[in-house]
């Protein structure tokens, strides 16, 4: 077994252990529906100490996999992902040892457990950093800035709680679809877990060529039944299916492909859980955040995005200009996931500013919470697979 | 304008919420409150104070948060509009094109109206730098309008405050108690919060506890980072502050720095290397290992970088005279930098054509009768073989791109694809005979030649292309950014907290605390101080509230 398996290994323990933990936090919760007594106590403390056991083996695959590659691990889309996920665990168990809230345990695991498959599905190989990479600023600017977004995540996860506990999903209203919603797309995060691995098992491949956006001829392999087919694309593999739909040169027919059959997969797999469920999956949820303490979650989403966004500032703003003026001879270049890390920055002083204000505590704040969440996790999918620029080294 | 006088006889300015001296209510809005705004002390405030002039209107209007996060929204709104299609400067326009025809060829209608409503060039745009502008000074007035009667306030702060003012803290608690009690609880108070590293003043019967008063100038001091950071962004405006050209060098040249005066750099070597040339681990499928192998690993530039200033004396363009100053190997990440100014690797060409060798050829016997080489960045006008026979080289075309009206064209001064018209002086033919050479095509215009030039080989190099970089604004854009770190951290891992006690004439020991934020912090603090010293049992006035709404939404509920 040599240490790429081992990393691997690792990882895969961590994965098991915190879907593990987040059934336990589910049972600290239930108990303390029922009685005030030590018992949720206990619940609570072995959840929280399964989760730091996951935690260090997830810790183990980072640094086995940094050992084995001589970068760290934050190179690619899986490498990325996977340690946002990691840092996720991370800052739910500093939170959790300030406050020790199991019901924010509820959320932070899963959503964790969630980001680490989507990670999977992207391709696991170490490579070689390109030159542009080649610099200990890669480590130091990406690790601050997932630690940073990890910490701001977390308000997004009080609030969530705070929402479910105070938004009546029996009466039709804007805030009981939105935060419906949020479930949703949750569950089509699942669906592209789940298109990826169906199809991958089925081990589909079709290669295309096509004419790309500057006119020259390329090639390209789906490895979904394409549904969108590139410029001018003709099938080169027998027995697959042509596409559906052609697109003009500027779109990736074969990302909007990936799109639409996570979409696909998601609904499916919604539906399926709104006819067993019979109910919203928020309103499902909701016993769970029941007995959650409403101004202790709207202090913990306050706290979170304060302690983060130092971090996040130093890591996705200053240490970033430091590389890039190292790297690309200027320190801001106005290309896309700069721009983003900045809305996402001045998100959060406005959110920061808010609280200044009188009425912008509570389900306002915590709405505000989700969307900076949201912000984060476009700049993160979005700006990396669909906007092209600088930053686009994921592929 | 009339000042308001507390009933404690303290003099306050128009405009106070609570009494600076005693903290008892002053304006209406706060009477009617049951828990006292501690925002700024309750200080009077000139943006809530003064609503007449111009001045006034303006001054309020900058000062205000709504504003100040409006305006962040919408420069936030406009930054991200900027990324839906790629900036003018990422956009490579081709010749005899312009930006717009770039925008409608690529992205279509939506391209061209992206274009024509100009975001695609939406961070220099005046509306987006005004906007930028009005932020600043939003946080120059906010922090003037509020910073200034807060330190004020706290710096002038009394021990004894009025009962209503601590009732209508968050958090309160009395409890009856004797004299010789109270006495004993104040000691003991005071010790446990000198512990937790409380300043304590004590007055008689009255007990102020303050921690971290420090927190509430974070806010200021990130602003003033802030601002520092801007006003270096807007210096490099200015001429001399800031440096941006490029240059391309080949292997083997020397040049002067564009830009930089007095220094020369020489290009000893380009290097490209890829992993496949070295024999580092890969993975297992062939696949993988292949894209891993031609996967770029370095781009460097060996050069060596010098100054004319010989003795620190210049000696303006003489380049046979220049002064070593170092070696150096420049790749991306690792720019030589010198004296203020950097050289960055940017981009490079290989195997950039430097001399062409023909052969002069009797086309019927294919006789050499010697060779030439011909430097491509400077050609000699004759080549010698002997006496007798010797080339003249009429013209020469670089780029060679193709005939205008029968007139050889060259696109650039790059030789891309060199062309030549020679004229071949042999024994055979002493008056000359004219041939026209470019790659893989000889064309004879002026009639059928005896000889011909024939291609026999060519020596090619390496240019690499250097930004050349001074940016002086540097050291003020960290300044900024340090100082805006240092705010940021103490308003965000700091609190001020504060804890009154006061001992009534009529026997009650009254408890009340105020902190900015981070009230689970302050609770944990004075739950140890409430069990160490037996302290009045406290309320979370907020907390309470927050509970009864939520009983009455359940009865609410029930009735419907």
């Amino acid at each position: 077994m040599n240490l790429l398996d081992l990393s691997g290994t690792l990882l895969f323990i961590a994965f098991i252990v915190y879907l593990v933990a987040t059934l336990f936090f589910g049972g600290a919760i239930k108990h303390t529906q029922k009685d005030v007594s030590t018992s949720n106590k206990k619940w609570g403390t072995i959840a929280i100490y399964i989760t730091v056991l996951g935690f260090i083996s997830n810790l183990g695959y980072f640094i086995t996999r940094w050992i084995y590659s001589g970068h760290a691990p934050i190179s690619n889309m899986f490498e990325f992902s996977t340690a946002f996920g990691m840092f996720i665990v991370g800052a739910f168990i500093l939170i959790y040892f300030i406050y020790r809230v199991p019901s924010l345990g509820v959320f932070a695991l899963p959503v964790a457990i969630i980001i680490i498959a989507f990670a999977s599905m992207f391709p696991r190989e170490v490579s070689p950093l390109i030159p542009a990479l080649k610099s200990y600023w890669l480590t130091i600017h990406v690790i601050t800035t997932v630690i940073g977004e990890a910490i701001l995540a977390i308000s997004a996860f009080a609030g969530l709680v705070l929402l479910l506990k105070h938004v009546n999903m029996k009466v039709r209203s804007k805030e009981r679809f939105w935060l419906e919603g949020v479930m949703y797309t949750l569950v089509i995060v699942i669906g592209f877990v789940l298109a990826t691995s169906i199809f991958s098992m089925a081990k589909y491949e079709a290669e295309f060529t096509y004419v790309d956006k500057e006119k020259n001829a390329a090639t390209i392999v789906y490895t979904m039944p394409a549904l969108f087919g590139m410029n001018d694309h003709k099938l080169l593999t027998e027995d697959r299916m042509e596409p559906l739909v052609d697109m003009p040169p500027i779109v990736n027919a074969k990302k909007l492909t990936t799109v639409a059959w996570s979409f696909i997969f998601g609904t499916l797999l919604y539906l399926l859980l709104r006819l067993i469920l019979r109910k919203p999956l928020a309103e499902k949820l909701q016993p769970l955040v029941k007995n959650a303490n409403s101004q202790l979650m709207d202090e913990i989403g306050y706290r979170a995005v304060l302690i983060g966004f130092p971090v996040f500032t130093l890591g996705a703003l200053i240490f970033a200009m430091i590389w890039a003026q190292e790297a690309w001879s200027r320190f801001w270049g106005w290309d896309p996931k700069e721009v983003w890390a900045l809305i996402t920055w001045l998100f959060y002083a406005a959110f920061l500013h808010l609280r200044l204000s009188k009425g912008w505590e509570g389900k306002k704040s915590a709405w505000l919470a989700v969307i900076g969440f949201a912000i984060i996790m476009f700049n993160f999918v979005a700006v990396n697979l669909i906007i092209a620029g600088l930053h686009s080294y994921a592929g | 304008m009339a000042n308001i006088v507390c009933e404690c006889g303290h003099i306050n300015p128009i405009g106070t919420h609570l009494c600076a001296k005693c903290g008892r209510p002053l304006s209406e809005e706060e009477k009617s409150k049951k828990i006292a705004d501690m925002r700024y002390d309750g200080t009077a405030i000139r943006s809530k104070t003064y609503k007449k002039t111009f001045i006034d209107h303006i001054w309020n209007f900058f000062s205000s948060v709504k504003v100040g996060v409006s305006l962040i929204i919408i420069t936030l709104v406009m930054a991200a509009l900027g990324t839906f299609l790629p900036q003018v400067m990422y956009v490579s326009v081709p010749l005899g094109m312009t930006e717009a025809d770039v925008y409608e060829e690529k992205y279509g209608l939506f391209g061209k109206l992206y274009y024509t409503l100009g975001f695609s060039d939406i961070y220099s745009s005046p509306w987006f730098q005004i906007i930028v502008g009005m932020l600043a000074i939003s946080i120059i007035i906010a922090s003037f309008d509020r910073g200034i009667p807060l330190y004020k306030s706290l710096k002038n702060q009394r021990v004894r405050r009025h009962e209503s003012f601590m009732k209508r803290q968050r958090i309160y608690g009395e409890e009856a108690m004797d004299e010789v009690q109270a006495a004993e609880v104040f000691d003991k108070a005071q010790e446990k919060m000198k512990a937790l590293k409380y300043k304590v003043r004590r007055e008689e019967d009255v007990l102020l506890a303050e921690k971290g008063r420090f927190a509430r100038w974070g806010p200021y001091i990130n602003h003033i980072g802030l601002i520092i950071f801007i006003l270096g962004v807007m210096l490099r405006l200015m001429p001399g502050f800031y440096l941006d050209k490029t240059m391309w060098i080949r292997e083997g040249e020397t040049a002067a720095i564009p830009g930089i005066e007095g220094y020369y750099i020489h290009n000893n070597k380009f290097i490209f290397e890829t992993y496949g040339d070295s024999d580092e681990k890969v993975e297992a499928s062939q696949k993988a290992a292949d894209a891993i192998n031609s996967k770029a690993k370095n781009y460097q530039t060996d050069v060596t970088l010098y100054s004319d200033k010989v003795d620190g004396k210049s000696l303006a363009g003489n380049t046979d005279d220049l002064e070593k100053i170092k070696d150096y190997s420049i790749q991306v990440n690792k720019p030589l930098k010198y004296d203020g100014f950097a050289l960055y690797q940017m981009d490079f060409r290989q195997n950039e054509l430097k001399s062409m060798k023909f052969d002069l050829v009797n086309k019927k016997e294919g006789k050499s009768l010697g060779q030439i080489t011909v430097n491509l960045d400077d050609p000699a006008k004759k080549y010698e073989i002997s006496k007798d026979i010797y080339i003249e080289l009429k013209s020469y075309y670089a780029d060679f791109s193709g005939f205008e009206e029968g007139v050889p064209q060259s696109a650039s001064p790059i030789p891309n694809n060199p062309a030549f018209i020679f004229t071949m002086f042999t024994p055979e033919v002493p008056k000359g005979e004219t041939s026209f050479v470019a790659i893989k095509q000889t064309l004879e215009p002026l009639g059928t030649t005896k000889y011909q030039m024939k291609f026999n080989s060519v020596e090619t190099r390496n240019a690499s292309n250097f930004t050349v970089r001074q940016d002086k604004t540097l050291p003020l854009l960290l300044i900024g950014g340090i100082i805006f770190m240092i705010g940021v951290t103490i308003s965000s891992y700091f609190s001020h907290r504060r804890i009154w006690l006061q001992y009534t004439k009529d026997g009650r020991l009254l408890l009340a605390s105020h902190v900015n934020k981070n009230w689970f912090g302050m609770k944990k603090d004075l739950d140890s101080i409430v069990s160490y010293a037996k302290l009045p049992p406290y309320i979370d006035q907020v907390d309470e509230d927050n509970k009864k709404k939520e009983l009455d939404n359940k009865e609410d509920g029930d009735n419907t």
